[in-house]
């Protein structure tokens, strides 16, 4: 369970988050939209550990998240991915997936010493694995080439297949749909159901209305920096101060950019 | 005594100032570290020697036919080497090595051509006299190296202020996407800041070399260092924090070689760098610059 | 075998040149791999060839430890400099690096009674022999080439090329820093420590800036793909300006040329213009 008490950020004078209180519960999806400039991405750079808060603290599973290192907050068990697309473009879509994996407070550099054959034994199983996130994302067949050749919506389900090697408890997608074609979002969607029932928590940006409530069991909305609500989908349709904060348009998928100005 | 110090200070601090202004100029602008400003100021203290020894142009002349020369050269290090990179988005490191390259390169051929002695401008003798103001000693030759640095640096700061191009130059500096958009001619500005920039880092050079009274083909590298210490005590991109830095130098500089010692000099100026960059990177006077590189 | 004792004695110390040389390419080509622009590797290189230098003038240690020991103290001096040195980055950290190699040779020109101040060091016994410097490569390159192929290789990889979505991998980001720094460090300080034995003569001027922008040169000529390249690059750079014989006075302007040609026309280094030639399209299927 990730909990954030009265989280507050500002960059100088600029107050992007004011006392934002929020718990995302063990199992299910979760979603939080807002307008562009509400400060969503802050919320995940946040507790990724990107940015450390003015005020409030973020405790998840009995840790506090706030000050850690971003690369043990991911190895407790959160793993993110990004609204600007970070995969490594000069590297094989394996070798994405593989630097993401396994033990890492095990490297070390006197494991070059092993003898080959057990250095060997060791990165096979990763590429099985590696393998097996990739099929996964339906990438397997693009597996040898060089991430930076893939598509937009290819690069996202690489960045997912990516974020899963970490092993994550909670999953962070940062508009995961943006760019995606129709038949693209449907699989995604599927393969974020399936995760959901595979006991994971994911807690999801999304611009495209129908994809988030589709998915979510609960959606939260900031607007300004502020928390202005938080329910079901069905109840998040029904609130007017929502409605007033999106212009009292619903979003139509494709069209997310016009419709979402504050 | 102290005021004695104080001259020497201002007239050393000036110059300092007047180099840092070059290479923050080109950060702040084109957002890159020109690592062969200091040959370029080497250039332009030989262009002076030269106009000096073959032209026999008075030293003013001879300032300015540097600065001429050394304005050429900042604009074919734009057209040649920053243009080419930019238009190929590369990496900010990429223009940082390329000019490592051309600073030792132009060291090698300057070496090359005049020969790694320390050559000397036959300054008159009229010029190493000077005036004695309540027991401060100050030679003409120092009067117009204060002089011809203080109008240079009013000149460029009236000019960024006051000018529709100084204008142009500090929004190119806040965001390029946003003067592009305005309809702002970047590549033109860009070129321009460089030829400015080389031209103050020549004039330097000629400044230096009178102060001095030396030229030899190494001499742009301890300048450089300086500059780069001048640079981050007032934040890399910052004209008055490179103007502040210039003068903090000039007066850390003349203390220390008359209070410590001239050994560790220059010890204590990287000392100092090296401390700062390591502690506050945005520098002693400048805003938040850590994230800009 | 009499060629060889000829060619041995004429080419002896251009051979032993290349060997510290590929060891000093590769030391830049640890951070080079990691993304990092360290411009201290000349100092790191001086400290070892003034910590082995000293040892074996002035207590007659071992030629093996004062090796060791000439790698030891420069990784030693990285590993204190390098925790705050390395929370810089890009230009920042190619500038206090600068400023921490003008410190060390300024230190060791001033602490005259040490190291013999401006006048050098004179009479090291030239003990480096070509035994020493070709296990010294190749035991470096053996360990650089796994490593390029291993974990830490690819984490290095991706550090290079983003290194938040590295660090969001779970991956610690600072102590791979860390490590390349340190292990670059010991390198170059090895290579100095190998040099300074059979040049019998060392000055702080010879790890200044003209030796640091060789150093970068030759990581630049070779990129940051692969540790081959690295010796490509050291061999590139020792080899042409012996080759271009007329042109040996202008030894610092070959290299200087050739960081801007690099950068301007190949940028990822001799090494990948290589792979691109043998394999001029990537065919696009699963193996």
């Amino acid at each position: 369970m990730l909990t954030l008490s009265g989280i507050s950020k500002h960059f100088g004078g600029l107050q992007v988050l004011e006392d934002v209180s929020l718990t995302v519960p063990e199992h299910g999806i979760f979603g939080l939209i807002g307008p562009n400039g509400a400060g969503k991405t802050t919320v995940f750079n946040l507790i990724s550990g990107l940015l450390v808060p003015s005020a409030g603290t973020i405790d998840w599973a009995g840790r506090r998240l706030d000050g850690m290192a971003p690369f043990r907050i991911t190895r407790s068990g959160i793993a993110r991915t990004f609204q600007n697309i970070r995969v490594f473009r000069e590297m094989t879509l394996i070798e994405n997936v593989l630097v993401a994996m396994g033990d890492h407070s095990r490297d070390n550099v006197f494991r070059l010493i092993l003898p080959l054959s057990r250095f060997r034994d060791v990165e096979q199983r990763e590429e099985k694995t590696a393998r097996e996130l990739l099929s996964r994302v339906g990438l397997a067949d693009k597996a040898r080439l060089l991430a930076g050749t893939l598509s937009y919506g290819e690069q996202r389900r690489l960045e997912l297949a990516r974020a899963l090697a970490t092993e994550p408890k909670l999953l962070l997608l940062d508009e995961p749909a943006a760019g995606m074609n129709a038949v693209e979002k449907q699989h995604l969607m599927n393969e974020v159901t399936r995760l959901d029932e595979s006991g994971l928590s994911i807690l999801i940006i999304e611009h495209d209305m129908r994809f988030i409530m589709g998915l979510c069991e609960q959606v939260a909305v900031l607007n300004f920096g502020r928390l202005i609500a938080r329910g079901t989908p069905d109840e998040i349709r029904a609130n007017p101060e929502v409605v007033e904060a999106y212009l009292g348009r619903d979003d139509e998928p494709g069209s997310a950019s016009g419709a979402n100005l504050p | 005594m102290l005021a004695q110090q104080l001259v020497n200070a201002i007239s050393l601090g000036g110059v300092y100032a007047l180099f840092a202004l070059g290479f923050t100029l080109v950060f702040g602008v084109l957002n890159v570290v020109n690592l062969a400003h200091g040959a370029i100021f080497m250039l332009g203290a030989y262009a002076a020697l030269q106009a000096v020894i073959h032209l026999r142009l008075p030293l003013l002349a001879s300032a300015l036919v540097a600065m001429l020369i050394t304005g050429v050269a900042g604009w074919l290090l734009d057209r040649l080497i920053f243009a080419p990179l930019r238009t190929r988005r590369a990496p900010h490191l990429a223009p940082m090595i390329a000019t490592i390259g051309l600073a030792i390169s132009l060291n090698s051929l300057v070496q090359g051509f005049f020969g790694a002695e320390n050559l000397r401008f036959p300054v008159d003798a009229l010029l190493a006299e000077g005036l004695s103001i309540a027991g401060v000693q100050i030679t003409w030759l120092e009067l117009r190296i204060i002089f011809l640095a203080f109008v240079l640096m009013a000149a460029l700061l009236w000019g960024l202020k006051k000018t529709r191009i100084g204008c142009a130059l500090r929004g190119l500096a806040e965001s390029p996407k946003a003067a592009a958009l305005m309809g702002v001619d970047v590549e033109g500005l860009f070129r321009m800041t460089s030829v400015i920039a080389a031209a103050l880092g020549g004039v330097a050079g000629v400044l230096i070399a009178l102060y001095t009274n030396a030229v030899f083909p190494q001499m742009g590298q301890p300048m450089l260092h300086k500059g780069i210490a001048v640079v981050i005590l007032g934040g890399m991109g910052d004209i008055r924090g490179a103007l502040l830095g210039g003068f903090f130098l000039g007066f850390a500089e003349v203390l220390s070689v008359a209070y410590v010692g001239s050994t560790m000099r220059d010890a204590v100026a990287f000392g100092l760098l090296f401390v700062i960059l390591l502690f506050r990177p945005e520098g002693l006077f400048g805003k938040s610059a850590q994230r800009r590189a | 075998m009499e060629w060889l004792e000829s060619f041995w004695a004429t080419y002896s110390t251009l051979v032993l040149s290349v060997g510290t040389n590929v060891l000093l390419a590769l030391s830049i080509y640890l951070t080079l791999a990691c993304g990092l622009l360290t411009v201290a590797n000349a100092a790191f290189m001086g400290l070892g060839a003034y910590t082995a230098g000293l040892l074996t003038i002035n207590t007659g240690t071992p030629f093996l430890l004062a090796l060791l020991l000439g790698a030891l103290v420069p990784a030693l001096v990285a590993l204190i400099i390098g925790r705050p040195t390395l929370r810089l980055s890009g230009v920042y950290l190619a500038m206090a690096t600068l400023a921490f190699g003008e410190v060390v040779r300024i230190v060791i020109l001033n602490a005259e009674n040490l190291t013999g101040g401006a006048l050098g060091l004179n009479g090291i016994p030239q003990l480096t022999g070509w035994f020493e410097v070709m296990s010294a490569v190749s035991f470096t390159l053996y360990i650089l080439l796994r490593l390029a192929r291993s974990r830490v290789g690819r984490a290095m990889a991706a550090i290079r090329q983003d290194e938040i979505a590295t660090e969001l991998m779970g991956l610690n980001v600072r102590s791979y820093k860390l490590f390349v720094f340190v292990f670059g460090a010991a390198l170059a300080g090895l290579a100095g420590a190998l040099n300074a034995h059979f040049t019998f003569f060392i000055s702080p001027n010879e790890y200044g800036f003209e030796r640091g922008v060789e150093i970068l040169a030759m990581g630049v000529l070779g990129g940051s793909g692969s540790p081959w390249g690295a010796v490509i690059g050291g061999l590139l750079i020792t080899l042409l300006p012996e080759l271009l014989r007329g042109l040996g006075h202008y030894r610092p302007l070959i290299n200087g040329v050739i960081l801007i040609v690099i950068i301007l026309y190949a940028p990822r280094g001799i090494w990948e213009l290589t792979r691109y030639v043998r394999f001029p399209t990537r065919t696009p299927t699963a193996n």
